[in-house]
């Protein structure tokens, strides 16, 4: 197939998005809307840290904290001046941030770039670490983000929150922002920089023996991811209208590294449908919660049952694809046609047999 | 003037002294094997040169360019490659891959062209492509180009691990162990690769091998080093006839023997 008839079918299921899209905005309702919009966000989140750490091989428990940085950046920006003064209750906030104000885009254009302008300065000395220590290390910060998020209450309210943060975030922003990603990612990925991250994971050593730099490299893809995770958290801020210190704890972290676990190490694709099914069973998961019978037996309301079903059906994920619902698999519009192919042959040499 | 000058380094690990006071001075064109019983403290002398360790006393120059300390990255930039005895593939990349990431150093588009897939990158990473495929040719892997390079037999791995080196574009090539694990008709046709690229490469090469039949067959010089010492230097003939050299490896004097 062409370089250009591919580009042209993307072009085409794009645009198919869209009108699915649009759709969703006008017919569903809020509630639905909002698991499509928290997985198109999760699916930014997982994508990013996809790229760190299944693409680079870096072990990163960071991202909550770029999330945070973002979410706290977008909300400063576009919360109005005269809103600001009521919410502060306790102390009133400190002076450039009374005052600044900028559109939505702008704001999470800044999320993005100050959640990677903090990945590049902690990046620099943390990424010596490998595998576990850096998995720590990251966690840490994250730690540290939101414990500093508590305690500077004249910027973030400290642990009462910001409540009434504008509702910006609708599906055109969280897939518009997903596609984005995604396709910047991609672009990365596979260009040389991308060949050059896969060979750090593959084997460190012989990268740097080959003439990768290693701490350009690691840098580079920690502070794109960061700054996906920050965007993502602004686009989170806005969809929530509340956001905490607590909503960056580290569940917020090991949410996205089960999306990105399940949907496969190295693969777009598969971090794309994770990043959905994680969200649809969390809620579909529900009625399980209220409790319900199985012929005779009755099983009694248990809060938190919904989390134990997860949990188990993670498991078994995990016990039968090692590497994840997709594995390394793909997407690309050639093996989607060789697929639709192979079906449309097993139907004829079926259709002929049965003459 | 010499391609690669060392000039008497010492590596010392703790109370260890893994090697101690090598010299060497490699002019452009030549093939020298390094050999030595197992832990003589060869493949250390490759790991100072390219950067790996930094030698505890002395100085490493290539091209009269003082290269102790700096990263191995930086020192296959200034064109030494190397290979490793156990081989350090891409094992999940393909082949083609493995060898276009030894392209990538000597990259002239930037990460935003890159990313976005401008026409100069592309024209780059076509060229690039064309240039993997000729390596891949000239070892006769082409047709394996899209499998995982893991899943390659051995002999074919090493050849892989080869000719990603020479993508980085080396003056001074090092070869840990080429001929570990061949058959003989394998080491037998790695020689004679081994004297092709020299050749078209104009390359300078510098091996480690325990395989003495490639060693005396294609080597000019010979450096033979036993618990970090260089205990003999010379053509294969006088190698051979080395007493000392007799003695490295048999563990008997060589009166007796």
């Amino acid at each position: 197939m062409k370089k250009q008839n591919e580009k042209i079918l993307t072009i085409l299921a794009l645009i198919v998005l869209g009108i699915l899209v649009y759709l969703a905005e006008n017919n569903l309702d809020a509630y639905k809307l909002r698991i499509l919009n928290l997985g198109a966000i999760y699916i930014t989140l997982g994508v990013s840290l996809n790229l760190i750490y299944g693409f680079t091989g870096q072990f990163s428990l960071g991202h909550a904290g770029f999330m945070a940085i973002g979410a706290y950046v977008t909300t400063l920006l576009v919360l109005p001046p005269y809103y600001k003064e009521m919410i502060y209750i306790l102390e009133p906030l400190a002076w450039p941030f009374t005052v600044i104000h900028a559109p939505f885009i702008v704001a999470l254009f800044l999320s993005g770039l100050f959640a990677a302008i903090a990945a590049f300065i902690i990046g620099l000395p943390v990424l010596r670490l490998k595998g576990d220590y850096l998995g720590i290390a990251t966690l840490g910060f994250a730690e540290i983000i939101r414990i500093v998020a508590n305690n500077i209450p004249r910027v973030t309210n400290g642990a009462l929150g910001i409540k009434g943060i504008p509702e910006f975030t609708n599906l055109w922003w969280s897939v518009g922002v997903a596609v984005v990603t995604i396709y910047i990612i991609k672009g990365l990925i596979e260009s040389s920089y991308g060949r050059a991250l896969m060979a750090i994971r593959e084997n460190e050593i012989a990268a740097e023996v080959i003439g990768i730099n290693l701490t350009y490299h690691k840098v580079m893809s920690f502070t794109i991811s960061a700054f996906f995770a920050g965007v993502a958290g602004g686009l989170f801020a806005c969809l929530l209208t509340t956001i905490d210190p607590k909503a960056f704890m580290f569940v917020m972290t090991f949410n996205i590294l089960i999306v990105v676990v399940m949907g496969g190490l190295g693969s777009i694709t598969g971090t794309v449908l994770a990043a959905f099914l994680f969200n649809f069973f969390l809620e579909y998961l529900r009625p399980i919660e209220a409790g319900f019978n199985i012929g005779p037996i009755k099983i009694p309301q248990i809060p938190g049952m919904r989390m134990v079903t997860f949990s188990a059906l993670l498991l078994v994920v995990i016990l039968y694809k090692q590497k994840g619902l997709l594995g390394g698999f793909e997407f690309s519009w050639k093996g989607f046609f060789q697929f639709i192919n192979k079906l449309f042959k097993n139907k004829r040499s079926s259709e002929g047999s049965t003459r | 003037m010499e391609l690669l000058n060392i000039d008497n380094i010492t590596m010392k690990f703790g109370g260890l002294t893994a090697v101690n006071n090598f010299e060497l001075k490699i002019i452009p064109g030549e093939l020298i094997g390094l050999i030595g019983p197992n832990g003589a403290g060869k493949t250390t002398v490759f790991n100072m040169i390219t950067g790996i360790y930094t030698p505890t006393i002395n100085k490493i120059y290539f091209q009269d360019r003082d290269i102790t300390g700096i990263k191995p990255d930086k020192i296959t930039k200034v064109g030494i490659a190397r290979t490793f005895q156990n081989m350090r593939l891409m094992d999940n990349l393909t082949v083609i891959d493995n060898v276009m990431i030894g392209f990538h150093l000597h990259l002239k588009s930037n990460l935003a062209s890159a990313i976005l897939k401008f026409p100069s990158y592309v024209r780059e990473e076509e060229s690039i492509y064309q240039k993997s495929m000729e390596l891949l040719e000239k070892v006769g892997l082409e047709q394996f180009k899209l499998e995982k390079a893991g899943s390659l037999p051995y002999g074919q791995q090493r050849k892989l691990e080869i000719i990603r080196a020479l993508a980085t574009g080396p003056k001074l090539l090092l070869l840990d162990e080429p001929a570990a694990g061949m058959n003989p008709q394998e080491t037998k046709e790695l020689m004679g690769f081994i004297q092709n690229i020299q050749d078209d490469f104009n390359l300078t090469i510098f091996l480690i091998e325990h395989d003495m039949k490639v060693v005396m067959g294609i080597c000019k010089r010979i450096l033979v080093m036993d618990y970090g010492v260089t205990i003999a230097e010379g053509n294969p003939v006088e190698i051979q006839n080395n007493p000392e050299v007799i003695k490295a490896y048999l563990g008997v004097d060589a009166n007796y023997a």
